[in-house]
């Protein structure tokens, strides 16, 4: 278990994203898309904050945004107790230093004329980490045992490493400069059933072993999010409908979208698979571009009432870490 | 639950079982590639009954789509399929030549198939009526009018809101899972006898994935159609299969009813599956058990078992026989491995 400090890493506040869609030969704005629409969220020293959600919920953007790949809209970023949300660029380098990401693919995330040694390394030199060659080559060398791969592989290309060990680049990649906050965006979707656990473990181990070590993990899969965060923020439509401890959430779902997400996944074993009850989802998440007014998953819920197409329900804590939107509960 | 779960043990017996509709016997196909001899499906054997649900499960390259594509005769050079019989209503089917009538007869109508990108398997260019139509006055000889008819009535069944004008779009105008729900319309237009789904719904989200799971179970019930799930997913064939094949390096490694495989798997492969997924449900502080190395190369594989180098319970013969044949333990289960994975696990 991750050491429980109740020291805040990351906050949001209010925060906003919205892209602007565009037409014409002027490019004049119609539209706004609200990838992220008024989310706040604490994350704490030392735990792994899990992020959940359907394809264009906005779980990526806020990613981007907590790294500030993207330039929020509204709303503040406070890291380490700093809003980095108005810094420049010049300043946010600094910053970035102790927070990094883990992607996706681990095909198109290696550069493929880049060996794996000075791939991992390229972050020591842009923030000037370490001062000299022989420093450089024993932090490379050590990065390389930590994620357990052989430093002699250091001098291979990237399509000379099967899947897991290309992830494995990459999460030494994202080491280099010990980082506090590491977003991992879907880190493990890519791989194979079999390889997939060795990641998770090692992001695991990596966490115990580094002291204060802080994921923002973002996935689709409510399995591998339950399994390896403390607690987990659900998505829908830019907005977090439900945050609660892992545990809380799995055995005492509040939030109808919740409840239907669980029910939708499947578990490998027939024996549970028969007594459990299944909520199916009529119609298909609305595009952001115009969401339904009030709450926006009324539509499908199952449990809407007229008042719910008119009010947006607000995040309140009931009570045991755990926070809900929606009127019915 | 379904009846076949209380079939008695005497699956092995031929002629017995009455509602068998689809018998592979020792399919063997091969890519013969710059690298050499890629043996993609190294001798399965499986069936399905009428109106069952299979699942065939496996890691990406195990053969589970190959073994697929071969019974539909759909492999293409350097692809080619050097063995076995594929039997389906008394004849086998490999005897037929690829773009014969016979075979045509049967792909489509018979046994239908539903593909993983639900983007790339519809044709851009064509309407969905055009698509859908096809088969129906190809298969069915139906009217231009008659098969329209009949292809708005199975897109209202799959779900598709307002048929009768959507029926003229083209398929980027329909969301992912809507393009899916059309695929589905597609492969169930001639109400065919089996129902290949390879990796339905991977591209999908969780919400539409489980919409269109239970769409697929409730279509095959309605039309009497058997269902073969094709997936890397355990928890989907957990929940709708009822038998099920564990496919690793081109061959069926455990086979058995679905509370056979997930309640005691005997297979060190299946077992370290078992180990290495997080479950919903699980204890908090479970750690994942990964299964150690990499799934092999299929090409120049050794005669031994192909999961050895990566297995945690290999005894002295494994290394020296062959890969071991598929042995029945009880009833459906069977399993191909030396060891006794029982007394170790449990």
């Amino acid at each position: 278990m991750s050491p429980r400090q109740d020291e805040t890493i990351l906050e949001a506040r209010e925060l906003k994203m919205y892209f602007p869609v565009t037409r014409g030969l002027l490019q004049r704005k119609v539209a706004d898309v609200k990838a992220v629409d008024g989310v706040t969220f604490k994350i704490r020293r030392g735990e792994t904050l899990g992020l959940v959600g359907e394809s264009g919920c906005g779980k990526t953007t806020i990613g981007r945004c907590v790294l500030r790949l993207y330039q929020p809209t509204a709303g503040q970023i406070l890291f380490e107790g700093e809003d980095i949300s108005p810094l420049p660029e010049s300043k946010m380098r600094r910053i970035r230093c102790n927070m990094s990401l883990i992607f996706q693919d681990p095909y198109s995330s290696l550069d493929p004329r880049q060996s794996a040694g000075s791939i991992v390394g390229e972050p020591l030199k842009i923030h000037q980490w370490v001062s000299s060659r022989s420093e450089y080559n024993d932090r490379v060398e050590q990065l390389f045992r930590l994620v357990g791969l052989d430093p002699s592989m250091s001098g291979r290309f990237p399509h000379e490493f099967s899947g897991g060990q290309r992830q494995r680049i990459g999460v030494a990649r994202a080491l280099a400069c010990e980082p506090s906050l590491i977003v991992c965006d879907e880190p493990i979707s890519a791989l194979d059933v079999s390889i997939q656990a060795q990641i998770i473990n090692l992001l695991e181990e990596l966490q115990e072993g580094i002291k204060g070590l802080t994921y923002l993990f973002i996935a689709h899969d409510l399995s591998v999010v339950r399994h390896i965060s403390d607690r987990v923020a659900v998505m829908y439509l830019g907005h977090i409908v439900e945050i609660t401890r892992s545990r809380e959430l799995y055995e005492n779902p509040l939030h109808p979208y919740t409840k239907a997400l669980l029910s939708a996944v499947p578990i490998a074993d027939p024996f549970v698979e028969e007594k459990r009850e299944r909520i199916i989802l009529k119609g298909e998440v609305p595009t952001p571009l115009n969401p339904p007014s009030g709450c926006s998953f009324h539509p499908r819920c199952f449990m809407a009432t007229p008042e719910c197409s008119q009010v947006v329900p607000p995040l309140r804590d009931v009570g045991g870490d755990h926070e809900v939107a929606c009127i019915r509960v | 639950m379904p009846s076949t779960l209380g079939l008695e043990a005497c699956s092995s017996d031929k002629e017995q079982n009455m509602a068998e509709l689809l018998k592979v016997e020792n399919l063997k196909t091969q890519f013969h590639t710059e690298s050499g001899v890629v043996k993609a499906v190294d001798g399965i054997s499986y069936y399905i009954d009428e109106r069952e649900i299979i699942g065939l499960v496996g890691e990406s390259g195990c053969g589970k789509s190959v073994s697929q594509l071969s019974v539909m005769q759909l492999i293409s050079t350097p692809g080619k399929i050097v063995g076995g019989e594929v039997i389906f209503e008394g004849k086998d089917l490999l005897k037929y030549k690829t773009h014969g009538p016979e075979m045509r007869s049967v792909r489509g109508a018979k046994i239908a198939m539903i593909f993983q990108e639900p983007m790339t398997s519809l044709n851009p260019v064509l309407t969905v009526n055009q698509q859908l139509t096809e088969m129906l006055e190809l298969h069915l000889k139906m009217s231009k009018k008659a098969a329209r008819g009949r292809a708005i009535e199975l897109l209202g069944m799959v779900g598709i809101p307002d048929a009768q004008n959507r029926i003229d779009d083209y398929p980027h105008q329909f969301s992912g899972g809507m393009r899916q729900r059309v695929m589905i319309a597609m492969a169930l237009s001639c109400s065919p006898k089996i129902l290949i789904a390879d990796e339905p719904t991977t591209a999908l989200d969780v919400t539409t994935q489980a919409q269109l799971l239970e769409l697929m179970k409730d279509m095959v019930e309605r039309l009497q159609t058997s269902l073969v799930i094709v997936t890397h997913n355990l928890g989907v064939v957990a929940r709708y299969a009822q038998r099920i094949y564990i496919m690793y390096a081109g061959r069926i490694v455990e086979a058995g009813t679905t509370k056979d495989i997930f309640g005691k798997p005997r297979h060190p492969y299946t077992i370290g599956l078992l180990k290495c997924i997080p479950r919903l449900d699980e204890e908090e502080g479970r750690k994942l058990v990964p299964i150690k190395g990499l799934p092999p190369n299929l090409i120049n594989m050794p005669p031994t078992c192909a999961f050895l180098p990566r297995c945690s319970y290999k005894v002295g013969r494994c290394s020296k026989e062959p890969w071991p044949p598929l042995k029945n333990l009880h009833g459906q289960h069977y399993v191909s491995c030396y060891a006794n994975t029982e007394v170790k696990d449990k």
